[in-house]
């Protein structure tokens, strides 16, 4: 089969792989329809993320059709024909933690748990197609995967709703829910949302839903305010005011936002010296994450508010505010999207037609053309917002 | 069960002395050879002299590390009993014990294993359950004429708030005798302590999730030569030896 796989930094490349075989009695396998490029990947792509290897099999947002299962899974849990949408993250059901709803948690779906222990204390769960220290599962950017624990994960999607609807159930939409969900919002209360990316516009949309009076925008790039203006958004381009800080001081009254959403992570651009100084530690591997938004929003909320960390951090950071976040009271969630509590309800909300997540799609091209579009989602070129590759499609034309 | 920990923790003290005995021994007649085979200044005072240093360092390097002890511990999401139970009948221990080839219970108190070593060699002994404390505590030790000893003690608990299990398990790995107990010494090397912790996951997993989580064996593009040596050195490799790829994975995967 075709598969987009991981070749070093920078270096992407569509190979021809063996097809996945079933490992474990849980096991199914999927042929997959739809198959998406994530922000997250991005930072696999910048070579940010340790325990990568050369060869491993790239991508966590995918949909398809159950073509095999294990010998453990039950007919009326799934079967052959299937179509499902598959979660990022892998969770055993049974665990200390799957049983709290804790699926990103999951104490038994990492063989490599150890290596996240050495660097976090305890391992989160399994992913698809990430760094070996999470597992090291091969991922769905490719024509099939293997799904472990496929009687919990994927989620059975009826016929006659197209991919577009539903694949982001995979991860960013659930993931910007979640991260309006670790908001707190209560009625009329504001956010500010740093990160327009794709899951912040699902927060934005979110955060709305979860009944927020005013929601703050702040980007750098025009195209994705827009996006996020379309959706009821007040915007702000940070590179075109002077002083962000002050501007949502003046916006909120002198009172601040309730809630800030750090909807960007490690690789965060901003201005100004200690972004440089940022950016040199990262390059030399002293600080592995540029955590600038996660200060902004730590010194932007409100005192007694929320913060929310939707973004990927991988480290450990310097210079975090802990002053701030002390004195001010605040309050910070954070987490690997809890996957299973969200995909139903969500499929129930965009078959009722609350909200339309193919709204973020901005290229649809055949799987061949991945390695470019890596370049393209994380330039921001050709105002790329999100990929949906197509693994079956004939790459030799292009259909942007 | 307190009286099997006190033995055991006799054992590990007596082990420890005679080792460090035999090991100070070896150091200066070691030593003491060397010294001899220089003062000589011949062929032949060289060839002692090299030979007494090498007796030195290996006296020096070993020791102490032949008779280790491995602890760990973790919560299962099951009873006491069931956990008990499952431990109790040790053929179930090759399923979650990676280097662990086969055990066959002989009668009510002894079993026979067998474990996988370096270069593939097979490693046998028998075992005898010294204490038996239904849904608390097992001890076993190995009988004489075995390729190793191993004392080995569990425990279970409940863990506070209805969590399921704690289990705790020692385990005591003495000086064996002989070429095949050296291998299985270096295959100790590898941390026992990560070892067990490894197993022990593994038993979580099975006991929680029906079956121990995977990446061997799926696709995969090409691999470089450097991801082939940090697989070579990784902790968690398991020691296969002489044995051909097809059994080991076979070996492993025992448990689906």
């Amino acid at each position: 089969m075709k598969a987009v796989c991981w070749m070093g930094t920078e270096k992407m490349s569509v190979e021809t792989v063996p097809d996945p075989t079933i490992l474990n009695p849980r096991d199914a396998i999927v042929k997959i329809t739809s198959t998406c490029i994530c922000g997250s990947d991005l930072h696999l792509y910048n070579g940010l993320m340790p325990t990568m290897e050369q060869g491993d099999i790239m991508g966590h947002e995918f949909m398809g059709e159950v073509v095999e299962v294990g010998g453990a899974i039950r007919p009326e849990k799934l079967k052959v024909g299937d179509r499902v949408v598959v979660p990022f993250t892998i969770a055993c059901g049974h665990c200390f933690f799957c049983r709290q709803e804790l699926w990103s948690c999951c104490d038994n779906s990492n063989p490599n748990y150890w290596i996240a222990e050495k660097m976090m204390g305890y391992s989160p769960s399994g992913l698809f197609g990430y760094t070996h220290m999470l597992g090291g599962y091969a991922g769905g950017q490719a024509q099939y995967a293997r799904v472990p624990f496929a009687d919990v994960g994927p989620l059975k999607i009826p016929d006659g709703i197209a991919d577009e609807k539903v694949v982001f159930l995979s991860d960013i939409f659930p993931t910007g829910w979640m991260g309006a969900e670790n908001c707190n919002i209560k009625p009329g209360d504001t956010v500010a949302i740093w990160g327009c990316g794709p899951v912040g516009q699902f927060a934005i949309r979110s955060a709305f839903l979860l009944g927020a009076e005013r929601v703050i925008a702040i980007d750098r790039f025009d195209y994705r305010l827009q996006l996020a203006q379309e959706a009821g958004a007040e915007i702000i381009n940070y590179e075109q005011v002077e002083d962000l800080l002050q501007l949502l001081k003046d916006m909120t009254g002198n009172i601040g936002p309730d809630s800030c959403m750090d909807a960007v992570g490690m690789e965060a651009h901003y201005t100004g010296p200690v972004y440089a100084i940022d950016r040199i530690k990262q390059a030399l591997r002293l600080q592995p994450d540029r955590p600038q938004v996660l200060r902004q929003c730590i010194l932007a909320c409100r005192k007694g508010g929320t913060v929310s960390v939707p973004g990927v951090y991988g480290g450990f950071i310097d210079k975090m505010p802990i002053g701030a976040y002390v004195n001010k009271g605040l309050t910070m969630k954070t987490g690997q999207t809890h996957m299973m509590r969200y995909m139903k309800p969500l499929l129930d909300r965009v078959q009722r037609g609350e909200i339309d997540p193919s709204f973020v799609v901005s290229h649809r091209v055949p799987i061949d053309q991945a390695p470019k579009m890596y370049q393209v989602f994380r330039d921001k070129q050709d105002h790329c917002t999100k990929v949906v590759l197509d693994p079956w499609a004939d790459g030799s034309s292009i259909a942007a | 069960m307190n009286e099997a920990a006190s033995i055991h923790q006799g054992d590990a003290r007596s082990v420890r002395k005679w080792s460090k005995m035999l090991k100070g021994g070896a150091m200066i007649g070691g030593g003491a050879l060397a010294i001899f085979g220089l003062s000589r200044r011949s062929k032949s005072g060289i060839g002692i002299a090299a030979a007494g240093g090498l007796l030195t360092l290996i006296a020096a390097k070993s020791g102490e590390k032949r008779a280790s002890i491995a602890r760990s511990s973790i919560v299962l999401n099951s009873t006491p009993q069931q956990a008990y139970q499952f431990w109790r009948n040790f053929e179930n221990l090759p399923q979650f014990m990676r280097h662990l080839e086969s055990v066959t219970v002989l009668d009510k108190n002894t079993s026979r294993w067998t474990a996988i070593g370096p270069l593939g060699k097979h490693i046998h002994w028998q075992a005898e359950i010294i204490s038996d404390r239904e849904n608390e505590a097992i001890a076993w030790h190995s009988l004489p004429g075995s390729d190793v000893n191993i004392d080995g003690l569990v425990k279970f608990q409940p863990a506070p708030g209805n969590r399921g299990t704690i289990l705790r398990v020692h385990l005591l790995y003495r000086p064996p005798v002989g070429a095949l107990g050296r291998s299985f010494a270096k295959l100790l090397g590898k941390d026992p302590g990560f070892l067990i912790q490894q197993d022990l996951r593994r038993l979580k997993a099975l006991i929680e999730a029906g079956e121990i989580p995977t990446v061997e064996g799926q696709s995969h593009g090409p691999r470089s030569s450097a991801a082939a040596m940090a697989r070579l050195l990784s902790p968690d490799r398991p020691i296969r030896g002489r044995i051909r790829l097809p059994e080991a994975l076979e070996a492993q995967r025992r448990v689906s």
